[in-house]
């Protein structure tokens, strides 16, 4: 009996933890104990009154896994609340990039024009040098990034995905 | 000197020790938790039982906690004595056992320096404890104390781990009542009315049911499996549970069909097999109870009632999931059951029970009696047959005789059975039921256990002789890692490879150098003088029975197969079957 080929989807979770010493520990142990991708983690805190950090986790897996990855976070004590994004509607998802960019004549000149066209802006110049700020979704930024390797990357930091639902509701 | 209205960290531990109903202490003392030793010294509402390892100290809590449904407690210093709580913690996470370790911790000011006896215990017990907490400021020890409490016992109960650094314990603050404490931790115990009326739906028209019950009855208390026994009794259907599970039910009941699993009875597995609807209660599909997972149980529609949400849909896809704890859900079930005037289907029951039986009179327990060897299977019927009345409290380690026991003794009572399950750890249970034996002074306390295991934790020995606690350790002796030796027979080609052991003390002399009262056999004639004997002795018995060394454990299902292709014998030719490894099925 052969079982049918599982689709393997993204998601984004969204999880409201106490920010208290180690709970970031507990969520990426709980994805690397029990062999869970993380594609894109990101946390800070967002309620200084109520000490409550948000984290951002892309991650993939089958229908089963994803289901089981909300329980697992669900089980950490100092879990508020969670949202899955992908399944709960429609929600914004923002990355932001800094991109460090070298090169002289036509290339630096093409460089300055693509940041334009993906509407990047330049923080930081030096005679041979930009760094761009892109921020948009994952795909943008991989685009932008994309274009930036024949004219002289030479470095990125990103941040990873923030994301939250759309419409006036809160988590 | 105490301030006005405040305690030093220590008192506050113990007087919330004592608010939370803790009435005994396992543990070990050490640099770190010294001003905590010195204020238990002034006391005398907390017992504190000297154990002479920590692993022991927290199977011993384990003990305690199964056997009387309270937290047990576990007191350790720093360093050495919080890592070696490890194996323990992660047994009782794997196995719910609800119990708060509190381990000793350099000053706040030397966190983080390697310092002498340090250990980032938080750190390395964080996949092993359901919870755990670094206490840095002590106006925070009660509540968080009365936090760990809370969060053992709620829910799917578990281990938690609350680090004391010195200085917190030696600084003065001020108490916190339980009540005072609050903890936004409140897992969801009643079930889903919705789901539990589709539930009494399904169960009034299965026409070949199974009840699949776990550990998490047993842990929702006496009552909730008094309520599973009167349902189970209503409805007719069969019932087999899981290792954990056994007691849940009586064993002795004919609608129960004993314990499932690798090791489970033949008419457990192919009721599992092929019935039409399973109603796990309190059990998680645990690789050692499905077998291979594309082959099981095909045709049925599973219910799954966890208090785990996790448990739900993570190796077996369920049709109907009701979270909450067992004894809630199933009271909420009854009534359903008796408001819609529900009746099964008695013909299709009794055509249903008639292949059970069928399957039953192949009697896949029976073995090949001797009366020139002492099979173990025949020791662990002894044992029972002549200590039933007593009511015993049976505690095993892990292995070949853990199974035999599983089998051969039969639990008509809850919290009767301690063995460690998911972990499966080596040394459990001399430790556990020395914890059982401190909760019950008066009751009989047996360690079913092999020569190997047993002498993982055999120093604690010792504590039973200082404590007086008359633990009866029963070995079935057969000089091998019996199910290393057993899997390396049928699975890898005979090749022994450092199964066998040579070197074991003489337990008889042993036990006599702890003070303790040693006896042995080998002789089957003389196993019902030597059981009547130990249950005569007053103090600890260590009863060593040299067994047949080439007894395995069947039936059997082999790793990878599944619940309908059982060995049953030494003879039978399922055994030659290579296992598959599809599904990415790991065969351990």
């Amino acid at each position: 009996m052969n079982k049918p080929v599982e689709e393997i989807n993204r998601h984004t979770i969204a999880v409201l933890v106490d920010n208290e010493a180690g709970v970031l520990a507990r969520v990426i142990g709980l994805f690397s104990g029990r062999g869970y991708n993380i594609e894109s983690l990101t946390v800070a805190e967002v309620d200084a009154h109520q000490s409550l950090s948000r984290i951002t986790i892309v991650t993939s897996g089958t229908r089963m896994i994803i289901e089981q990855i909300k329980n697992q976070l669900r089980r950490l004590v100092p879990v508020h609340k969670i949202s899955d994004l992908t399944l709960d509607g429609p929600h914004v998802v923002r990355e932001l990039a800094l991109v460090k960019v070298a090169g002289t004549g036509d290339k630096r000149d093409e460089a300055l024009r693509m940041a334009d066209v993906f509407r990047a802006r330049a923080v930081d110049a030096t005679n041979d040098s930009f760094i761009f700020e892109i921020s948009g979704a994952t795909d943008k930024v991989d685009a932008f990034i994309k274009l930036m390797e024949p004219l002289g990357l030479m470095e990125v930091s990103r941040t990873g995905v923030v994301a939250i639902a759309r419409g006036g509701n809160p988590l | 000197m105490s301030h006005q209205g405040t305690l030093n960290g220590a008192e506050i531990l113990l007087k919330a020790l004592v608010d939370q109903g803790v009435e005994v202490i396992f543990g070990y003392p050490g640099g770190a938790v010294l001003p905590i030793y010195d204020e238990l010294f002034k006391q005398n509402r907390l017992r504190h039982i000297l154990v002479r390892h920590e692993q022991a100290a927290v199977h011993a809590a384990e003990g305690y906690a199964r056997s009387t449904g309270k937290v047990g407690c576990v007191l350790v210093t720093s360093g050495p004595g919080a890592t070696n709580t490890v194996t323990g913690l992660a047994d009782a996470l794997c196995d719910s056992v609800p119990l708060v370790c509190f381990t000793g911790q350099v000053p706040t000011a030397l966190i983080g320096n390697d310092a002498f006896q340090e250990a980032d215990i938080t750190g390395i017990t964080r996949p092993c404890t359901k919870h755990n907490y670094l206490v840095k400021d002590v106006n925070k020890l009660a509540r968080t104390v009365h936090e760990a409490f809370h969060v053992a016992r709620s829910g799917r109960p578990g281990p938690v781990v609350v680090d004391l650094p010195k200085d917190v314990v030696q600084a003065q603050g001020v108490y916190l009542a339980p009540a005072e404490a609050v903890s936004k931790y409140n897992p969801q115990v009643k079930g889903d009315p919705t789901a539990i009326e589709r539930a009494a739906e399904l169960i009034a028209h299965a026409k070949r049911p199974v009840f699949y019950v776990g550990g998490g009855v047993v842990n929702s208390g006496g009552n909730a499996c008094q309520l599973l026994t009167q349902f189970v009794r209503i409805t007719g259907f069969p019932i087999t549970t899981t290792l954990m599970g056994l007691g849940a039910y009586p064993a002795t009941d004919p609608l129960c069909l004993g314990m499932l699993g690798m090791h489970g009875t033949y008419e457990a597995n192919l009721a599992m097999h092929d019935c039409d609807l399973m109603i796990n209660i309190g059990a998680r599909f645990d690789d050692r109870v499905t077998g291979r997972l594309n082959a099981f149980s095909p045709n049925s529609t599973k219910i799954h009632i966890d208090i785990d949400p996790s448990s739900i849909n993570k190796n077996v896809a369920v049709d109907l999931a009701i979270v909450g704890n067992a004894g809630h859900v199933l009271e909420d079930l009854m009534k359903v059951w008796r408001a819609k005037q529900y009746r099964t289907d008695e013909k299709t029951l009794k055509q249903w029970w008639g292949k059970i039986e069928h399957w039953r009179a192949r009697n896949c327990l029976h073995y090949e009696p001797s009366n020139k060897i002492i099979k173990p299977q025949y020791a662990i019927q002894r044992l029972y047959e002549l200590t039933k009345d007593k009511s015993p409290y049976i505690c095993t380690e892990v292995g070949q005789h853990q199974m035999w026991a599983a089998q051969h003794f039969r639990f008509d009572k809850p919290h009767h059975w301690l063995t460690s399950g998911g972990l499966g750890t080596m040394g459990y249970g001399l430790p556990a039921a020395m914890g059982v034996q401190v909760a019950y002074p008066d009751a009989l306390v047996i360690d079913i256990a092999g020569e190997a295991s047993i002498q993982m934790n055999i120093q604690e020995m010792a504590t039973l002789c200082q404590n007086r606690l008359p633990v009866k350790i029963f070995i079935l002796n057969n000089q091998y890692l019996g199910m290393v030796r057993q899997w390396q027979e049928l699975i890898h080609g005979g090749r022994y490879s450092e199964s066998h052991m040579t070197g074991h003390p003489d337990f008889v002399k042993l036990a006599d150098a702890f003070g303790a009262v040693g006896l042995r056999t080998d002789k089957p004639s003389e196993v019902d003088d030597l059981i009547r004997e130990m249950l005569k002795v007053d103090r600890p018995v260590i009863a060593d029975l040299r067994t047949d060394a080439s007894e395995n454990c069947f039936p059997m299902i082999m790793p990878g197969m599944a619940h309908n292709e059982m060995v049953l014998g030494p003879e039978d030719k399922a055994m030659e079957k290579p296992g598959s490894e599809d599904d990415g099925m790991v065969l351990v």
